[in-house]
């Protein structure tokens, strides 16, 4: 069980993530019993098969940072959850793909970061669509992801848009000149 | 100049207190070393060869009196009571202590100030012209642009995690003055055939390692689209751009990897999602970030003050600064001030925290209380009546910032180098110190005229020593100090980079170096030719032959004095 942070609280969690081992194919490998977010190159291997799993809510597919997210376009109504790695904390790519996936390609559903996914960094998940944020197990205790939930709220008005709030500030308030 | 409102305030106060936080979280051991890097540097600090340093915005180089005030306050508090103006207009402290910077933080937000993005791999403080809105070649004030770039850039969600850093600069006169042909996005303000405001776009530009001259990738680009525009370009490079490797890791290289035209192809693509959509700015904000920027209130005044022809006619030395340190203003009866941070022996763009408080006072008894900041490291009193320039030339002078050297070979650009900076190869403040003393001489150096020279520690090339006239870089050989020269390039409108003369040269060289460069200038040029008009008549050759001559020659003398 991990635990994990959706909707601004935290909740355990048991969904798995595959990783393809070293001389493992993605079109041979085989997806056990239980929640799995699988690669996308599984995904797209094993799609027929798949399909049922991801339709039941108990299948997920993860895109890695150099995955294009158009190419997951046409499955994007029949999966309930997407996830996005970020393979170290300072690589950005995932927020863009996010952001594809939620204002570009219309993903509603579950949309979670993985991966290195650290506490400084989850107000710019939420605000590029994650609606659940999985640190790596273990990373925080308890104790400390109750003191992050603090940081989701790190900035009460952000000047642009993004997925969140898609209107910058100066469409969502009346700013005026101070005398 | 802008002032905060409530929304600008609240951001840069829940950055302190989430910055106060993280720091706390470092300190007790909560947050690992490579953890905290990148939250450092998005606050502009650095870990130093001797302590902390601590970058600080300065948007577009614009500053009120009591910011600048607060500047000195925190240099004599939390530094050794100086501060150093850097070649994106920012302002650094080179010795505060880390667990005291959420404090410095603090501080700096009551004067609507904040360190955001001034380092790290994101979007950084843009940068503009120091004259802008009194340069009489200005078509569209850059100033309400920067601005919105700026609150637009600010905590942008998408791109806080870049491949490299990203600098956007923005120039809106005939001249560029904001070196934007060497930015990651040089956005440049004209009018098109109907006279409506957009920006052709410059992309891929910049100094560093690799150096490359930004290509044009839009004509032009309406003003209301900018910030979708700019999206599209940030979401390409934030995909595609390469993170594997640190060095190639800018735009500039993804743009010469797949050519300007599949770039912008890409750009144009993700444009075309983006454009009308809620990033589009509206005339109402556009007006609201503009109004900050109207005229202050000028007098009507003759053209020309005969009190100052006639103090110029009698003394000489305010006639040598008015010649080099005051600037023609677009309204009649006014100047703009060029005070010098590059007095003989002082590091070029340093300032002590006295010297802040004066400029803080003369600017406002004499500027509307606002001060600009060049990227050539020194600071702008911008409206001053002309009739006021005598007696404030006394006042600067006292102050020892009115050396009259803008633009001369004593203006020299320099990063902190290998005494501060642990990214550095070499010195370059020793360097531009033996330089200035080797050409102290006022006449001579007026002799000698316009030229730029700029100095970097190393390829980073934070001192510009690609676009100087004379260009010198640091370089590590066996874990010595030498100095690669080049000559030829130059800023501006027609932004050129410098070709390397030949093998580099030891510390003690160069002043020699740069006489030697001097004198075949002096022999070669044709009247009103300056420096870098006769290298791009003559070639380098000439330059070349004579410093390896000089060496050769200087190399025997030694050697005759070691042997007897």
């Amino acid at each position: 069980m991990a635990e994990i942070i959706k909707h601004g609280a935290i909740h355990a969690d048991d969904w798995e993530v595959l990783h393809l081992a070293e001389g493992q194919d993605a079109a041979t490998v085989e997806v056990e019993h239980g929640r799995w977010i699988v690669p996308f190159a599984v995904w797209h291997a094993q799609r027929d098969k798949l399909a049922a799993r991801a339709e039941a809510g108990v299948l997920g597919v993860w895109l890695a940072g150099g995955d294009d997210p158009a190419l997951l376009a046409d499955d994007l109504v029949r999966l309930q959850l997407v996830a996005v790695d970020f393979p170290r904390f300072a690589d950005g790519r995932g927020y863009s793909i996010a952001t594809l996936l939620r204002a570009r390609l219309g993903y509603g559903g579950e949309l979670r970061a993985i991966g290195n996914v650290l506490r400084d960094q989850f107000f710019f998940y939420l605000r590029c669509g994650f609606d659940v944020i999985q640190p790596q197990p273990g990373r925080y205790s308890v104790e400390q992801l109750q003191a992050a939930l603090a940081s989701l709220a790190d900035f009460s008005e952000p000047y642009q848009g993004a997925v969140d709030r898609a209107e910058p500030l100066f469409r969502r308030v009346r700013r005026e000149v101070r005398a | 100049m802008y002032k905060y409102d409530e929304y600008d305030q609240r951001i840069v106060d829940e950055r302190v207190a989430q910055f106060r936080d993280q720091t706390r979280r470092y300190l007790a051991g909560e947050l690992a070393d490579d953890e905290f890097r990148p939250l450092r540097l998005q606050n502009g600090l650095y870990i130093q060869r001797h302590a902390p340093m601590l970058r600080v915005a300065i948007p577009y180089g614009n500053l009120r009196a009591g910011q600048v005030r607060k500047l000195a306050h925190i240099a004599r508090t939390y530094d050794r009571g100086y501060a150093h103006f850097t070649t994106r207009q920012n302002v650094q402290f080179n010795w505060p202590k880390l667990e005291d910077v959420p404090e410095i933080l603090a501080e700096l937000a009551t004067v609507q100030m904040h360190a955001i993005q001034t380092s790290g791999a994101c979007i950084r403080n843009v940068t503009s012209d120091p004259f802008a809105g009194v340069a009489g070649d200005e078509h569209i004030d850059p100033r309400p642009w920067g601005e919105i770039v700026r609150q637009w850039s600010t905590f942008h969600p998408e791109f806080a995690f870049l491949p490299r850093k990203f600098k956007i600069a923005v120039n809106g006169a005939a001249e560029d003055r904001a070196v934007i042909q060497a930015h990651d996005i040089g956005l440049d303000l004209k009018h098109d055939a109907a006279g409506r405001i957009g920006f052709r776009v410059l992309v891929g530009g910049g100094l560093g390692r690799t150096p490359v001259i930004g290509e044009e990738i839009a004509a032009f680009v309406p003003w209301q689209h900018v910030l979708s525009y700019c999206e599209a370009i940030l979401r390409v490079y934030n995909l595609h751009g390469r993170r594997d490797n640190l060095y190639k890791a800018r735009i500039k290289i993804l743009v010469k990897a797949l050519g300007i035209e599949e770039f912008r192809r890409q750009v144009d693509a993700e444009f075309a999602h983006l454009k009308d959509g809620p990033a589009t700015l509206t005339e109402a904000e556009v007006a609201r970030v503009a109004q900050h920027f109207d005229d202050p209130e000028y007098a009507e005044l003759p053209a020309a003050d005969a009190g100052f022809a006639a103090r110029k006619a009698e003394n000489k030395p305010f006639a040598a600064w008015a010649k080099r340190n005051v600037r023609a203003h677009k309204r009649a009866g006014y100047a703009s001030v060029v005070l010098s941070l590059k007095p003989t022996g002082v590091a070029p763009g340093d300032i002590s925290a006295e010297q802040l408080e004066r400029v803080a006072e003369l600017s406002e008894r004499y500027s509307f209380g606002e001060v600009r900041v060049t990227h050539e490291q020194n600071l702008v009193l911008a409206d001053v009546r002309q009739s006021e320039l005598f007696e404030l030339w006394q006042q600067v002078r006292d102050a020892r910032l009115a050396t009259p050297n803008i633009g001369l070979l004593t203006d020299i650009i320099a990063c902190p180098g290998g005494d501060f900076c642990n990214l550095a190869n070499a010195k370059s403040i020793p360097i531009a110190n033996a330089i200035q003393a080797r050409f102290d001489d006022l006449d001579y150096l007026f002799d000698i005229g316009e030229i730029e020279l700029n100095i970097s520690g190393c390829m980073n090339a934070c001192g510009h020593h690609h676009v100087g006239h004379i260009g010198v870089l640091g370089v590590d050989k066996n874990g010595e100090e030498w100095y690669q020269v080049t000559i030829g390039g130059s800023q501006g409108n027609d932004t050129a980079l410098g070709k390397v003369i030949g093998p580099s040269f030891a510390a003690h060289e160069m002043p020699d170096v740069v006489e030697s460069l001097i004198s075949v200038y002096l022999e070669l040029r044709h009247a009103d030719e300056r420096f870098i008009d006769t290298v791009r008549r003559v070639g380098a050759e000439p330059f070349k032959t004579r410093v390896y001559a000089d060496r050769a020659a200087r190399l025997e003398d030694e050697r005759k004095v070691v042997n007897g």
